[in-house]
């Protein structure tokens, strides 16, 4: 059991959470991620850390309300448990001084690309980081990206907030006045990532995307995360996360997302089913009281 | 007194069969399929045995269990004496008499055998395990005073399992990592509850703790502390490496990454580990296998319980797709027999060749090729050979490959000097289960490669006398 420190809603749907994890906190590495499960039924579901603190012993992570599990977890306040938190899994960012760096955050993806963002400064690269979000009120870390990083940009789709836009666009802009940039990070739903790797193929820049697949043990030991990568299939919980955006098969990835979509459903209605119950019982027998 | 059975009249005693679930009931449900000899039943099996001076079964057993011993106390009624004799050698009878290869370890050796059908040994095991479990409660050894020194085993497994208890016994503390949130490793996670009930597993584990075991969940070894800090800054002076085989191979056919493919790690841990089978009071969801049809690759016992597990999650047509023929199997008879009881249809000598499916990455089907057996392989079994353009189309909604598992990687990658052979094996010295690393041991599918639960025991027991040794010798 890992006790939440602090818990706060970064925007609609996305909180972010600190947790009781010393081990973790002293160990992860950007890139890294690890494994939660909300209760003693849930599933094993694969965060990035965000975040970590050596002398409080805590990490930080953060959480995009979209199934049932990730739902359930945002409801979790400060003082409450997370059942099982492990890691850190994955290999870590490879960190070196390229000369510029751009890390892309579309969405939640500004809370993974955070940390190898501010690591890639550290390796002494100039570093800019461009935070996309679909409008203003979804734009996170923001405050957290200028504080650590050379360059911040802004894009939001509806144009409420920065450059009216996609992420795609401001790397565009950034490549046609004549910036040098020697190495890309994407983080974002894959769509977005596949759209950077075409952006940015034609100019050779090396670029790399961290993949968010299905996972259960983390390990290797089962399999669920493989996906084509140059051609052959990898186990993105041990060759990865990270991957030349080059070589990802996007498509496949974007599929084999889609295998539980028909249960994902079931287990929201049910999940509802079972707060309205609650929520029932609770008023029936404070009735009779 | 009774007087004992002459020689002529325990020959003239049947091999008493083992009471079951109806296959057409148990393909439905998860609940285990042998039930289990009654008392009787048990006391009238074990007096077929001829109590040999020189009883061979016991060279059958991995762990040298005294069975000629157990089982006369059982032909005397004496079960819970049979209790704690078995417990002198094996610290998980109820697992083993369970999932134990009988026929081809201690009940091939049986004199009985030569003639009639052998001792059913692993039935007794399993019912003197039961009987202790249920009536008399769970008899905790005597551990010797506290040495001072502390071991960890890496891995909550067979092999880990078997380390901890002897190495707790001697006096040590005794630490267990394991990956997963909870413990049993391969027990829990692969093989199912309609073979091995959960709750067995959880009891035997519990018994552990009592003695003093420490059991941490969530440690992934080599990420959370990496071999050197347990030894370090962990101040451990020992360490049992038994991480299992923990990497499942693929086909590397066309297709393979579709939607509904899966590896039998993944497919039995769904429903095994995180019980997806009740789905949605567990979370987990697993291909709804409701009126479909399915095939498993792969002709090992793990192909079995996936098959077998297909079928009580509602699959309509269930096959095993084989490219060799039956007598080259791999699965237990038992398991074989089972599963064609509860309606499995056997593709044999049949080879995959490409998985098919939709636009949108959900499989239809696979590509087979008819095979014939050629000469015999290194392997000694017959090589299948493709019969030309004898190419068909199955129609299939979900495919789980069971073709092994290779070496997991992430302790080779994090321990620097520990030695490993070109497929990714601890290299360590078969008496010892010493690696390369001082104070660092080895043992179970980390070592051999994907083996049984009964020789991955046995490597814990050797690898604990040894850290018993080596611990005894050290400052």
């Amino acid at each position: 059991m890992n006790k939440i420190i602090e818990s706060k809603f970064l925007a609609k749907d996305v909180k972010r959470f600190v947790i009781e994890a010393p081990k973790i906190a002293a160990k992860r590495k950007p890139g890294q991620f690890v494994i939660v499960r909300s209760n003693s039924k849930g599933e094993r579901i694969p965060l990035t850390i965000a975040d970590s603190d050596l002398e409080k012993g805590t990490i930080t992570i953060i959480v995009q309300g979209i199934g049932k599990s990730t739902k359930e977890i945002n409801s979790f306040n400060s003082g409450d448990f997370f059942h099982d938190v492990v890691g850190p899994l994955g290999q870590p960012s490879h960190l070196e001084n390229f000369g510029t760096a751009v890390s892309i955050g579309g969405g939640v993806g500004a809370a993974i690309a955070y940390p190898t963002a501010v690591g890639l400064k550290q390796a002494g690269n100039h570093t800019i980081s461009i935070v996309g979000a679909r409008t203003k009120d979804l734009v996170i870390l923001e405050e957290e990206m200028r504080a650590n990083v050379d360059e911040v940009y802004i894009t939001t789709d509806d144009g409420s907030y920065g450059f009216h836009g996609f992420v795609t666009q401001q790397l565009q802009k950034l490549i046609d006045d004549g910036r040098k940039i020697d190495f890309v990070l994407a983080i974002g739903p894959i769509p977005m990532m596949r759209a950077i790797a075409e952006t940015t193929r034609p100019y050779n820049i090396k670029t790399v995307v961290s993949l968010n697949p299905i996972m259960v043990d983390g390990t290797g030991m089962c399999g669920g995360c493989r996906a084509t990568v140059d051609n052959k299939t990898v186990f993105v919980c041990v060759d990865g996360p990270e991957f030349d955006a080059h070589k990802v098969d996007f498509d496949l990835l974007i599929k084999r997302n889609k295998t539980y979509t028909q249960s994902e459903k079931t287990a929201v209605e049910h999940f509802h089913q079972c707060h309205y119950d609650k929520v029932f019982d609770l008023a029936i027998s404070e009735n009779k009281s | 007194m009774q007087t004992p059975l002459s020689k002529k009249d325990r020959m003239k005693i049947p091999r008493q069969p083992m009471p079951e679930q109806d296959p057409d009931v148990r393909n439905k449900n998860f609940l285990e399929v042998n039930l289990g000899y009654t008392e009787e039943l048990a006391v009238l099996e074990a007096q077929r045995c001829l109590q040999c001076p020189k009883p061979f079964c016991v060279d059958g057993c991995p762990v040298g269990v005294q069975i000629k011993d157990f089982i006369s106390l059982v032909a005397e009624g004496k079960i819970a004496e049979a209790a704690a004799k078995i417990k002198e050698d094996n610290v998980l009878p109820a697992v083993c008499g369970r999932v134990c290869p009988q026929e081809e370890q201690c009940e091939i050796k049986c004199v009985v055998g030569n003639k009639n059908e052998p001792v059913a040994i692993g039935r007794l095991e399993r019912f003197v395990a039961d009987y202790e479990r249920e009536k008399l409660g769970m008899r905790l050894p005597v551990c010797k005073p506290k040495t001072g020194k502390k071991v960890a085993i890496v891995g909550s497994g067979p092999a880990g399992l078997s380390c901890a208890a002897d190495c707790i016994q001697a006096g040590h503390g005794v630490t267990v990592f394991e990956a997963l949130h909870e413990i049993g490793g391969v027990l829990l996670y692969g093989i199912p509850e309609f073979r091995l009930p959960k709750d067995i597993v959880k009891v035997e584990v519990q018994a552990l703790e009592e003695l003093g075991v420490e059991f941490r969940t969530n440690a992934v070894i080599g990420f959370t502390d990496s071999i050197d800090e347990l030894l370090t800054v962990e101040g451990y002076d020992a360490v049992f490496i038994a991480v299992g085989a923990g990497l499942p191979y693929f086909m590397n056919i066309p297709g393979e990454n579709l939607n509904g493919v899966y590896s039998a790690n993944e497919f039995l841990t769904r429903v095994n580990l995180m019980k997806a089978y009740d789905f949605p009071n567990h979370d987990t969801p697993v291909f709804d296998c409701k009126g479909k049809s399915v095939a498993i690759f792969g002709g090992g016992n793990t192909a079995m319980d996936a098959v077998r597990t297909s079928k009580r999650l509602g699959a309509k047509n269930a096959y095993i797709v084989y490219r060799r023929s039956e007598i080259e199997m791999p699965a237990r008879a038992e398991e074989v027999h089972h599963a064609k009881q509860e309606g499995i249809e056997f593709q044999l000598l049949t080879n995959p060749i490409e998985f098919v499916g939709t636009e949108e990455g959900w499989l239809t089907g696979v590509k087979l090729l008819k095979m014939e057996l050629g000469e015999p392989d290194a392997s000694g079994r017959r090589k299948p050979i493709p019969i030309k353009d004898s190419e068909f189309i199955l129609p299939i909604d979900m495919a789980v490959i069971a073709i092994g598992n290779g070496s997991n990687p992430i302790i080779q990658k994090t321990t620097p000097g520990l030695e490993f052979n070109k497929w990714g094996n601890i290299v360590v010295n078969s008496e010892t289960m010493l690696t390369s690393r001082e104070g660092v041991f080895a043992g179970g599918d980390i070592v051999t490669g994907g083996a049984t639960v009964i020789l991955a025991m046995g490597a814990g027991r050797k690898a604990a006398k040894a850290i018993n040794e080596y611990l005894f010798n050290k400052e």
